[in-house]
């Protein structure tokens, strides 16, 4: 155990009293990921002088009792999808290799302003499409608590480090589960916000009207200071929500008595493993008695939101991706004309499931075939939506396993898309609504791997999303930590 | 022409205008022309990763009025479209547009041609972003020998707005007339400098040709490459030819897009790749619906200036012919004012106007100076209105008294004076001129009474002479004609 194992709110009080340096925390956080990194390869870039550098100007700060907040001097890890001024940002991809952006994306900001100590940007699936990590052309990322392991995805670097302790909390992005199911199948807390609570300036887009940038942390607690910290109006984003934010730490530890939960129906039986669906079982009888008002409830069209998400989400990222041409950035493969030029960058550029995305968005998106296709997806959006609002009339929030199973060996999925589609069975649904989620660990299977526990809320519903999660974590009692390179946490 | 004997073209006309707004559509780089390549750029406008748009408020609001002024309806929601498509200038490979329901919709513009006004039809004015530009270099620019090309982001990202007429012209005369006008428009509601040779206002025509009271449309042609008014007429005039000739001599028109050729005068087949184009539209995920509710649109009516159509059915209501008042209301915008100030000051409308649209418009271009900088005011335009019909001074002596108002010598009465060209109206003074004139002509005077009518003309001018061209012709024949009989 070392300050790299502490939790943000452990780490910021040490800090604050002036009993740890951030210097000296950084300084854990990195040495425990030289460590893990030979087996987990979590991190793309590590930027070390810049984080020891932000650390130093964190403890000026705190030696004049003046810190940015609670933030400041904490070591946190961003996916490598989100724009870091100077330092490569790749998304994973061959076709960015060496680009170095000439900004920072709002989030990046607003964790600078308020004094974090940036470790570094994690492996992802090649531009976040993927629920392994292994679609990175930088090579796949371990789980932690099983190097022979995925990480889930598309998120994996960054719920890996924050399981490691080689950060403290880490941003990832969630397009139909990227930040909840990694964070399930990495027994850490992963939660994806209401679209627009959290700029997208600055996040390599996937599927612009799914993607929401959202916290890792080791904590219920955690994960709403680091969201407090960068959610936000932001005018760049013109999808950014307009109205009031909530305080969400302030909806912690408030109990769930005479709140209503309910049970997604859909959500069990057949692809549920039965260690999952008994862990979920039991939380939530453990739920009922402490004064919930547990009920099972149906949303219908979470059945036929899988095929509808992989309809919309490739056809918006044929467009996102286009950019990509070898003219202004990133891979350049010569040809005899431009267009032979821009094939060729683009071919040689990106991967296998990448290329696949693009081509079914683009065949969905054709003329004659629009209607059938994502015209039939944007139908079943709307009827998903219609269904939520039904259910959220009955209840406060609804419950589901995060994932359907908990980390599977490398590999196993990666040759059948389908299969490996169905990991976000459980995810996708929220965020073809628009609407938060949250994976807590609630416990360990027979092989000594997370399970995840996801809670939903309709838009907006943060604060009782987290009321509920806190209360999650203090049944659940989970505090095993991963055994890895040694290193015992 | 007489193979066109029996024929009817159906022509349509897209025409893109570069909204002069300060900064760029979706983000706020300057939209400046003549700068420095890619000075004007940033993440949003060169396509980098994660940049997002943000829709700009005037250009909105700018779309909006030329809607208005088109006499178009106006979406209260509009929503913003990515149209996909591959090209080196395009910095997101998509533009960001609109597709199924745009600002402007279903509205019309008045047209004089020839005479007679014609309706044209506006299908819709859509706002859109423009792209980059590339500057193929080596091999004379062309871009298929070229060696390089070098792309300026400068333009990427300007607000455009692409307004689509409806197949209602039909002749070549009609879309020239159709384009100046819009242009007209364009200028007085001061939303773009719409000049042609820099390309901030472009136009498209789609032309067919099918044999008079068929009901069917023929084969569509789109047309490009018209730098002027005059290419675009000729371009459109040439093709209707082409395509009647190519009917009439046992071909088909097939549906392709032509370059206009301005050397040669004539219409070549675009190399296409492929057949039609995909651009796979779907709502833009990064913006929100555009909003322009009941208020906003009052506001924005409220703000729109006095139209080309109105100003002249202004004018003709003030008497002056259609052709003078189309001249008037295309006339600089502070010589209009001095006609209207001349008019509220009581001025014959139709003198005033040939004045402003004549002799003061030849001074300033003789002069090389701006309307804005000349002394003229209404007020003494109507003056020196006045002073010609109640016959102070000459019609000749009156573009002198203007000569001296525009010089600065200040108002007409006093310029006269000074210029000593107030004409001798006193009847008395003229009597004595006219007295000595006789008394040194007894010949004339003995070849009138004979009844040599004509020899009037001659003693008119003597008298005239006498008086420095000051006495007022009408009296001096007046008074010589009492005194010859």
């Amino acid at each position: 155990m070392t300050a790299a194992d502490l939790t943000i709110t452990q780490a910021a009080a040490g800090l604050a009293s002036g009993e740890m340096t951030s210097t000296q925390l950084t300084e854990a956080v990195l040495d425990r990921a030289a460590m893990t990194e030979a087996v987990l390869h979590a991190y793309l870039t590590m930027d070390r002088d810049g984080a020891m550098a932000a650390a130093a100007e964190s403890d000026r700060r705190h030696a004049r009792k003046d810190p940015l907040g609670p933030l400041d001097g904490i070591p946190i890890a961003l996916k490598d999808n989100m724009c870091t001024h100077g330092v490569e940002t790749t998304a994973s991809s061959k076709i960015l290799a060496g680009y170095r952006p000439p900004y920072d994306a709002t989030v990046v900001e607003r964790l600078r302003s308020q004094g974090a100590v940036i470790t570094g940007k994690t492996n992802l699936d090649e531009f976040a499409m993927g629920s392994s990590t292994e679609n990175s052309a930088y090579g796949a990322t371990s789980n932690p608590w099983d190097p022979d392991r995925v990480p889930g995805g598309s998120s994996g670097g960054s719920a890996a480090v924050v399981a490691a302790g080689s950060a403290l909390g880490a941003l990832g992005s969630d397009t139909g589960g990227s930040i909840r199911q990694p964070a399930a199948l990495c027994g850490v807390v992963g939660m994806k916000p209401t679209y627009g609570l959290v700029s997208r300036f600055g996040l390599i887009a996937f599927a612009s009207s799914l993607d929401q940038i959202g916290p890792f942390t080791r904590t219920v607690t955690d994960s709403a200071l680091l969201l407090d910290a960068i959610a936000g109006f932001d005018p760049r984003d013109a999808t950014s929500f307009r109205g009031e934010y909530p305080n969400f730490s302030d909806a912690i530890g408030r109990g769930v008595q005479g709140l209503r939960i309910g049970v997604v129906k859909e959500f069990s039986g057949e692809g549920f493993e039965p260690a999952v669906e008994a862990a979920c079982s039991s939380m939530l009888d453990r739920l009922s008695a402490t004064g919930a008002d547990v009920v099972e409830v149906s949303v219908p069209t979470v059945d036929a939101a899988l095929s509808a998400y992989y309809l919309i989400a490739p056809a918006e990222c044929s467009a996102n991706l286009a950019r990509f041409d070898g003219i202004r950035y990133g891979l350049r493969v010569s040809g005899a004309t431009t267009e032979e030029m821009m094939a060729r960058s683009r071919a040689e550029g990106f991967g296998p499931e990448v290329t696949r995305r693009i081509l079914l968005g683009t065949y969905a998106l054709s003329a004659g075939y629009y209607d059938a296709f994502y015209g039939k997806a944007l139908e079943v959006r709307a009827l998903l939506q219609a269904d939520f609002a039904a259910a959220y009339e009955k209840v406060d929030v609804l419950v589901s396993p995060t994932s359907p199973f908990t980390a599977f060996k490398m590999g196993d999925k990666s040759q059948d898309p389908l299969a490996m589609y169905l990991c976000d069975i459980c995810t996708i649904p929220s965020n073809l609504a628009g609407h938060p989620g949250i994976s807590i660990p609630i416990g360990l299977d027979e092989s000594g791997l997370p399970i995840g526990f996801q809670v939903m809320a309709p838009a907006l519903g943060e604060p009782v999303m987290y009321r509920v999660a806190a209360e999650v974590e203090r049944l659940a009692t989970f505090d095993a930590r991963p055994e890895l390179a040694g290193v015992t946490a | 022409m007489s193979v066109l004997e029996g024929w009817e073209a159906v022509i349509g006309i897209e025409v893109h205008v570069e909204l002069l707004t300060q900064s760029k559509m979706f983000c706020g780089c300057k939209v400046g022309f003549g700068d420095e390549p890619n000075m004007n750029v940033c993440p949003t406008c060169l396509g980098l990763p994660g940049a997002l748009p943000v829709p700009n408020r005037t250009a909105i609001e700018w779309i909006s009025k030329i809607g208005m002024a088109l006499n178009c309806e106006i979406s209260e929601t509009s929503v913003f479209h990515r149209k996909n498509y591959f090209y080196a200038d395009l910095p997101k490979n998509y533009q960001i547009s609109q597709f199924d329901i745009p600002v402007c919709h279903d509205g019309f513009l008045d047209v004089a041609v020839d005479g007679d006004t014609v309706r044209i039809g506006i299908e819709r004015a859509h706002q859109e972003e423009d792209t980059g530009k590339s500057l193929h270099m080596g091999e004379g620019g062309r871009i298929h020998a070229a060696t390089e090309t070098l792309l300026d982001f400068n333009r990427s990202g300007v607000p455009l707005v692409e307004i689509v007429s409806k197949p209602d012209i039909r002749t070549a005369a009609q879309a020239r007339a159709y384009a100046q006008e819009l242009r007209n428009v364009i200028l007085e509601l001061d939303v773009s400098d719409a000049k042609l040779e820099e390309g901030s206002m472009r136009f498209d025509a789609n032309i067919s040709v099918r044999q008079e009271g068929a009901p069917e449309f023929g084969t569509k042609v789109e047309i490009k490459n018209m730098n002027s008014f005059r290419s675009l007429e000729r371009a459109v005039a040439y093709e209707i030819e082409r395509q009647v000739d190519e009917i009439t001599s046992g071909g088909t028109v097939i549906q392709e897009t032509r370059h206009w050729d301005e050397e040669a005068g004539v219409t070549h087949g675009m190399r296409t790749k492929e057949g039609s184009s995909d651009y796979r539209y779907f709502t833009e995920p990064d913006l929100v619906p555009i909003v322009i509710d009941a208020t906003w649109q009052a506001e924005i009516r409220q703000s729109l200036p006095e139209l080309p159509a109105e100003r002249r059915a202004r004018y003709a209501d003030l008497g002056l012919d259609p052709h003078l008042a189309g001249v008037l209301a295309g006339a600089d915008a502070d010589l209009r004012a001095v006609f209207d100030h001349a008019v509220d000051a009581g001025a014959d409308a139709k003198a005033a106007a040939i004045w402003i649209t004549g002799e003061v418009t030849a001074w300033l271009r003789r002069e090389d100076t701006a309307p804005g900088d000349s002394p003229l005011t209404g007020e003494w335009l109507a003056a020196l209105v006045a002073m010609v019909s109640d016959s102070k001074v000459s019609a000749s002596a009156a573009k002198d008294v203007l000569d001296g108002v525009m010089r600065g010598e200040g108002a007409p009465e006093a310029v006269a004076e000074g210029r000593d060209l107030i004409q001798i109206s006193d009847a008395g003074a003229i009597a004595a001129a006219v007295d000595e004139v006789l008394a040194a002509n007894p010949d004339a005077v003995e070849r009138y009474q004979a009844g040599e009518q004509k020899v009037v003309g001659f003693l008119v001018g003597q008298v005239m002479r006498a008086t420095q061209g000051k006495a007022e012709p009408k009296l001096v024949n007046e008074l010589l004609r009492e005194k010859l009989s």
